[in-house]
This record gives C-alpha cells, structure tokens and sequence, in this order.
C-alpha cells in the first residue's frame, strides 16, 4: 500500500503544468502503482483566503474520495481560521496544510504555534511544505521565503500532541532539525523524501541510517514534479522489502496513531 | 545502450575525502540503472586548490590526467571530456588537441568564462577541428551575476553556437536549476546546439517542452550529479515517447553527436 502524502490538484500560478486534475494525478499514480494521495489544492497557498480553495478541493476529490485524501490549507492569521481547522477534521482530512512563506507569518510565530496547538488538539498533523520550487527558477514576483529549518526545530518543541510532516526538504534540512530536537519532539516530525538525492551522493541512504528509516515516508510533489523521482530513489536504494513497505505507507500510519 | 553525456569524477585532490567511494557509487549505481558510458568530466579540484568553475592549469592537467586513468581502467564504460579554462588560450588549445588525441570525446566549459566571450573562439574551432562536442555549463536563465562562476546562459552560450556553426554544443543541465522555458525559446532552431536534460530539477511539462522546442532528435540523456532524478526522467519519457524515441534520448542522439565510433 503506497501513500503519496505529496501531492496538489489546480494551476500553479507561476508555471503552466501540464495536467493538474485529479484525472491526471490518478493517471500518474496508476502508472506507478500508487495507491493513496493526500491532496492539497496548490492555488490555495497563494489565496488571501484559503477557505473557497478548500471547498473546490472537495468537490475535486469527491468522486475519487477511496483514493484522494483533501488535505486543506488553513490561513492561522485570519479571523476565525479555527473554523478552518474544524470543517477539515469534520470532512475526514488526514492533515492540514499550511504555507507561512506565502502566508506571510512568521514560521514558528504566535499564529503558527497557535495552529499547531489547535491541530494537535484534533490529532491532525500539520502539513508544512518547504519550497514549492527551486529557489533558483523562481518567477521574479515569486518572493516567499523557503521554510526554514529554524521554523521546524521551534513548532516541534511546542508540545507532545504535535505532529509535523515536512515535505520538499533535502538532506541539510532534515539533519538541522532532526538532531536540533530530542528524541521525543523528533518523534513528532515525519519526513517525506523526495527532495533528498539518491546516488551517487547517497543522501537518502545516509539519512535512513543516522536519522532512522522510522522518520520518513513517501511523497512525490506531483504535480509540479515528476512522481517517477521519488520512486526511482527508492528503487536505486533497494531497501529491504519491509523498509519499503515501511517507506510507502506503515511509517506514516503508525506515526498518525 | 544508455548514455549519460554529463557525468562527473572525482580526484583526491577534490575537497572530499569520500571521492574514491563517491566514483565508485556513481558506477555502481549506474550499472544498477543499465548506463552503458558514462562521459564524465573532474572540475579540477573542485575548490580545493582552485574554485570549481575557476579551475588553475595545473588543476585541469591533475584532472584530465587522471580522468584518462579512468577511461583507460574502465575502458567501454568510462569516456572524458577534456575540461579547459579559456582564460588560458593556449593552454585550453594543447589540452584539447592532445587529450582528444589520446581518445577523450569531447570538452567540457563550465564558466571561467562568458559563452559570447570571444576568448571562447579558439576552444570551438578546435573542438570543430577534432571532431569533438563542447558540452557547456549553463544558467538556465541568468538574471544576474551568481557567485562563484561567470556562468552563461542560453542567450549568451546560442551566440557562441551561432558563430561556429561547424561546431557541435550541448547545453548543459536542463533540469540543473533556473528557467528552462527560457532556454528552451532560445534553442528553437539553432541546429549545432543539442539539450542534455539532466540536472536535479524534475519539473512536470519540461520534458514536453523540451521535445515540442527542439525535437526528440536533439535531446540527450544525462544525469549530473544525481543519477536518481536521471532514471526518473528517463522513465517518464518511456511513459510519453514511442520506443525508438525513447531510444534515441537514451543513445542514438549521443552517438551522432560525439565522434563516430566513440561507444563501440
């Protein structure tokens, strides 16, 4: 059972994308035998108001709701976004997103912490994704900053009910933030792997070993990226099968229990 | 057959004290992938001694010299490009004329240099002299100065092309960072420029763009430094392309732009 934690429907705003339907993320999992996808609406990071994004990824995902989880995006800093959080939970989320960068918050500022605690409180992870793009192709009006591995060490900390899954974070950043924390607050980040490069640099296999295969899982970033990257790294890294299958899906469902 | 026309080696005089088992992953791994040549370059020192895209003469000898060890303990797996820094005029000259003689396939610029520089005139013509490709680092988009190099983008590496039309380039990494739907727009119709798609970057549309701009004829399989993100653009081209397309990205086109002969 392959879970893709990774991935968005709707138009990117700064590059065309060839297909950003659920039809052609289904296409694509298909293709490569993924079963599952958390699903976030990718114009909602750039919408003043997240909230009408939330409402056209659930009709988008309706009909395909056996294999598309929504994973909504919640604005921290507007009036009322615990309403937000709530309508989430309500509609069978299995995390919620948020985007500090392009929302303008400061990345463990008070709202930050605040949805933190408040997702906690309905045991919804908090999806936090770390660059949408290659600081180096960014648009010119493309200014959000990457999320910072600071940003993680301090929401990590908050307390024991919360739940962090970083996506589109490389090697560097795992590392700062996984031995910034204790054992305990690490145990509440998981991480998703396709950012961190296969060989010949190896870094996914080195990260496995030092910060233990337990804290990571799969996701692809479809569909601003190509899905086959994060399966050819775990194909060139021909884990034991159990290590795959913990890879794919039982990390993260044991991590959310 | 599979060809990475952009593959790197490393030395011990690379600022890394894992070069040795960094060469060998890339062979292992590469073998793992089916890759039947890897066409590799070593950046002098990769910094140790001189910057990475700013290599000394004797940095580029040290380099060339034991990239051609390669080759010759790989032979039939391992082929070189002969790297040179322009701002040596001479020394750029001998190097390729003598390095190609002993069997290296190409040259490889990365950005001592800007590519409409004309100090870059004697390096194309005798890249055309030797029958030889000079595969160029490249900036997809450069919209100001980067440290560390004086990197060019497909705007300025495209004059360079224009004013050797006898002379074939490849435009390095374009899935290795910046815009590649600007590069893209240059290269349509400059027929001496071939596209090697790798490069960490795994952009959904830019392997569609690549083949709607240049045509499936002109693009190059390569991989860089990650050999994960090459396997997997390969595969998606599997996805998209017919088989002898496909083919060609992986082989066919390398094998018509270096030296014929050069992968028997």
């Amino acid at each position: 059972m392959t879970v893709d934690v990774s991935t968005f429907v709707g138009p990117y705003p700064f590059r065309h994308l060839p297909d950003p339907s659920p039809g052609g993320l289904l296409r694509q999992m298909d293709r490569l035998g993924i079963d599952h996808a958390w699903v976030g609406h990718l114009p909602s990071a750039f919408y003043r108001d997240p909230a009408p994004g939330t409402e056209e990824l659930l009709r988008l995902v309706a009909p395909h709701r056996d294999r598309l989880l929504p994973v909504p995006a919640v604005h921290p800093g507007l009036p009322r976004w615990e309403d937000d959080l709530r309508a989430a939970a309500d509609a069978g989320a299995p995390a919620v997103r948020v985007y500090p960068g392009q929302q303008a918050l400061s990345p463990a500022g008070p709202e930050m912490v605040a949805l933190v605690a408040a997702a906690a409180g309905h045991r919804l992870p908090v999806l936090l994704t770390v660059k949408l793009e290659d600081l180096r192709q960014r648009h010119p009006l493309d200014t959000a900053p990457d999320l910072p591995p600071s940003g993680v060490r301090a929401l990590a900390r908050l307390e024991a009910g919360a739940r962090l899954l970083v996506t589109h974070a490389d090697r560097g950043f795992v590392e700062e933030v996984h031995f910034g924390l204790t054992p305990d607050e690490a145990r509440r980040v998981l991480w998703e792997i396709s950012w961190i490069w296969g060989p010949p640099e190896d870094h996914l296999a080195l990260v496995l070993e030092t910060v233990g295969v337990e804290r990571f899982t799969f996701g692809t970033g479809m569909p601003l990226r190509l899905p086959d990257g994060a399966v050819a790294k775990l194909d060139l890294l021909a884990p034991a099968a159990a290590d795959r299958a913990r890879l794919t899906g039982a990390n993260l469902q044991r991590w959310r229990e | 057959m599979l060809i990475d026309v952009h593959a790197h080696f490393h030395t011990e005089r690379s600022s890394r004290p894992d070069w040795r088992d960094l060469n060998q992953r890339r062979l292992t791994a590469g073998r793992q992938m089916g890759i039947t040549a890897h066409v590799a370059s070593i950046l002098g020192s990769y910094g140790a001694r001189s910057p990475v895209y700013f290599p000394s003469q004797d940095d580029i000898r040290h380099a060339n010299d034991a990239l051609a060890a390669l080759c010759a303990e790989h032979r039939g797996l391992v082929y070189g490009y002969c790297v040179v820094n322009p701002n040596y005029t001479d020394h750029a000259v001998r190097e390729i004329e003598s390095r190609v003689a002993a069997g290296f396939v190409g040259v490889k610029l990365a950005a001592s240099r800007r590519a409409d520089d004309r100090l870059l005139d004697p390096i194309a013509d005798t890249a055309r002299q030797c029958g030889v490709p000079i595969l160029h680092h490249i900036w997809q988009h450069r919209r100001r100065d980067w440290p560390g190099q004086e990197a060019s983008d497909a705007v300025e590496f495209v004059a360079l092309a224009r004013r050797h039309p006898g002379t074939k380039f490849i435009l390095a990494h374009l899935g290795g960072g910046g815009d590649w739907q600007h590069s893209l727009r240059v290269l349509r119709g400059v027929v001496n420029v071939w596209v090697d798609l790798s490069g960490s970057g795994l952009d959904c549309g830019m392997l569609e763009a690549a083949v709607a701009a240049v045509g499936v004829e002109r693009l190059l399989w390569g991989a860089d430094i990650t050999l994960d993100t090459g396997l997997a653009k390969l595969r998606y081209l599997e996805s998209i392309l017919p088989p002898n397309e496909v083919a060609a990205v992986r082989h066919g086109n390398a094998e018509a732009v270096f030296p014929p002969g050069a992968f028997r």
